[in-house]
């Protein structure tokens, strides 16, 4: 019963730091390097946001995820479109970035444990005799309704419909008059958001670390390459997977090999089924 | 469309030295000669007296540390830009290749001339293993793998506590002396970037570049792609495990701190500063970032943050790079014409 629960929870936390990942590639094939640190810098947003400016939680939270949007499209506006197609540049250029913020906050002495965020809702419900933090609670309902969320931003919104165009074959949709550098700004500040969210969502349960941005980077990654690179779809089922294989080694073998999880799934993946579990229609462009 | 009606624009051509030296003609008169080795022994000399014009051991031993990142970058710059793959992950080489030594010394016993090959060559094969489920696929997958495992591997050492967790593998032997020390690396460099110039021009370099343009023609010739690219990725990882079994060596250690982020980033800024796709331009980045490193070691962290910010300026505004410039006035004049 610990596992299930324990694992629905794990999931649904590694479903939320894949999504902007995901979503960013999938639409404009750029692969985002500097998702963790966007994950990592919105939790110092939030955290200055409170202790310094003084500002209430939740404004502090939703003021964030707006600067955290901003600042993904200022890194495509600025730099990224400047590379876009080339590959070495756009992978090169996106990993400097994020190294960049990552680093800079390191160095601006935001390390070691002093550095948190306070809990939505305090307390803890039982579920089946297990204790479970109601903060986990709302890890799964927001992670349910950021899912659904997208899925229905992508199928009943103009903008959505002209996103998940622009993914499945960028020429026809600019001939239909889709501005493809507007689409991929789009998604760059919402796949920043969503780093955002994940961030004001999962950094309550822990401390606020640099080492954090690496992490979500690689899991993000593994999510990712597992689904189906920009199958959103594969990456929430992905998500599950890996997220029950972490908790189901965390309870038969030991924590700390949470990561070789992560990094075994991408091997196995890229060595069985390349293109991930949905990436079907790309599986032809891949593999050489 | 409207077009800019620019009254002139600048035009190159290529010298008349330059033609002729192309042929059997270089050889016609001291002019042709010295213009094809002038450029090359200045590189030589320039390296081999480095060490002698440096003021302190301190400096000399920031020599040393350029030259491994210069292997790296020598290997970045190999794969990226003749090859088509981007490695994220130097650091994985260094790590694999110190760990390697270091094990192969205080473990085995071996002497300094058995252990810096056989982890060179076993620490290629490994790495390239290690990478291999990625070469089978084209895109961001060899980027993504190869920016992993130096981050993985770091914390499974960590967590383990396996070979030496955070302490690190202590007494690995020295060099013999400090000049042996200098000169090894400065020659094993000159040797590889000389080499790998060759390698890139022989039939095997057309094979590396047909992968990275066009890999259905590779492919259509009968070639195998993931044969070819696991070569150049042993090439490539060989020259990083070389540099990681020197650093063991120098610092008679080999710790978690040789998958340290600095292996991976600084090797792709200096590529980029440097001119990527001369393999010549890579080495002047490293023997210009590093000492600036050094100098602003003080600053911690910070120094990353300043390789990835001149990075990031390279290569949105001047991506060709400082060789490819230099090559570019050294073979070329300009002359503004009307049009």
């Amino acid at each position: 019963m610990d596992i299930l629960i324990y694992g629905t929870i794990n999931s649904f936390s590694l479903a939320l730091m894949a999504i902007g990942f995901t979503l960013v590639y999938g639409i404009s094939r750029l692969p985002n390097f500097a998702h963790g640190a966007l994950y990592v810098v919105t939790g110092f947003i939030v955290w200055s946001f409170i202790n310094i400016l003084g500002i209430h939680y939740i404004a502090g939270i939703l003021l964030s995820l707006v600067v955290t949007g901003l600042i993904g499209a200022a890194i495509y506006q600025f730099v990224l479109i400047r590379v876009r197609g080339m590959a070495i540049s756009e992978i090169i250029a996106s990993y400097a970035i994020g190294l960049a913020i990552l680093e800079g906050l390191r160095w601006g002495g935001f390390k070691g444990m002093t550095y948190t965020l306070p809990v939505f809702i305090e307390g803890s419900i039982e579920i089946a005799g297990t204790p479970v933090d109601l903060q986990r609670i709302i890890v799964v309902g927001i992670g349910a309704v950021v899912v659904a969320f997208l899925w229905l931003f992508t199928h009943y919104n103009k903008i959505g419909l002209a996103l998940r165009g622009m993914a499945q074959d960028e020429r026809a949709a600019m001939m239909l008059g889709i501005d493809s550098d507007m689409m991929a700004l789009i998604a760059m500040a919402l796949g920043s958001s969503l780093a955002g969210l994940a961030a004001v969502v999962l950094l309550p349960l822990g401390n606020i670390v640099v080492e954090a941005g690496y992490n979500v980077l690689i899991l993000a990654i593994a999510v990712c390459i597992v689904g189906g690179l920009g199958s959103w779809v594969g990456a929430v089922l992905a998500a599950f997977m890996i997220g029950f294989a972490q908790i189901i080694t965390d309870a038969y073998v030991a924590s700390h090999f949470r990561m070789v999880v992560a990094l075994l799934a991408i091997i196995i993946t890229l060595i069985l089924r390349p293109s991930g579990l949905f990436g079907k229609q790309k599986e032809l462009e891949e593999r050489v | 469309m409207k077009v800019e009606t620019g009254e002139r624009r600048k035009e190159r051509l290529d010298r008349g030295v330059k033609v002729r030296t192309e042929g059997i003609y270089a050889i016609s008169s001291w002019e042709e000669m010295n213009y094809l080795l002038m450029p090359r022994l200045a590189l030589i000399l320039g390296m081999l007296a480095l060490p002698l014009a440096m003021p302190s051991a301190y400096w000399q031993r920031v020599i040393s540390y350029a030259c491994i990142y210069a292997l790296l970058a020598l290997g970045f710059d190999f794969l990226a830009h003749f090859v088509g793959l981007v490695s994220l992950g130097g650091a994985l080489f260094v790590g694999v290749g110190g760990y390697l030594a270091a094990i192969l010394n205080t473990s085995l016993g071996l002497p300094i001339s058995l252990s810096i090959p056989i982890a060179t060559i076993g620490g290629g094969v490994l790495c390239t293993l290690l990478l291999l489920p990625a070469l089978r696929l084209r895109g961001v997958y060899f980027a993504i793998v190869s920016l992993m495992y130096p981050l993985v591997l770091l914390r499974i050492i960590e967590a383990l506590n396996i070979l030496g967790g955070t302490e690190g593998i202590l007494g690995v032997a020295s060099f013999p002396g400090r000049w042996i020390e200098q000169y090894l690396i400065i020659c094993i460099l000159i040797l590889s970037l000389f080499g790998l110039r060759r390698l890139v021009n022989q039939d095997i370099g057309l094979v590396f570049r047909g992968v990275k343009d066009n890999d259905q023609a590779v492919k259509a010739s009968g070639l195998s792609i993931t044969l070819y690219k696991s070569i150049a990725v042993f090439i490539a990882s060989g020259l990083g495990c070389l540099g990681g079994a020197y650093l063991a060596h120098l610092f008679m250690w080999a710790g978690i701190s040789q998958f340290a982020l600095d292996f991976s980033i600084l090797p792709i800024a200096a590529a980029v500063i440097g001119g990527g796709g001369t393999l010549v331009g890579p080495v002047l980045g490293c023997f210009i970032l590093v000492p600036i490193s050094e100098l602003l070691r003080a600053f911690g962290t910070l120094r990353i943050v300043f390789y990835a910010l001149i990075l990031t300026a390279f290569i949105v505004f001047r991506s060709e790079g400082i060789m490819v410039y230099a090559q570019r006035k050294y073979h070329q004049f300009e002359r503004w014409v009307k049009v």
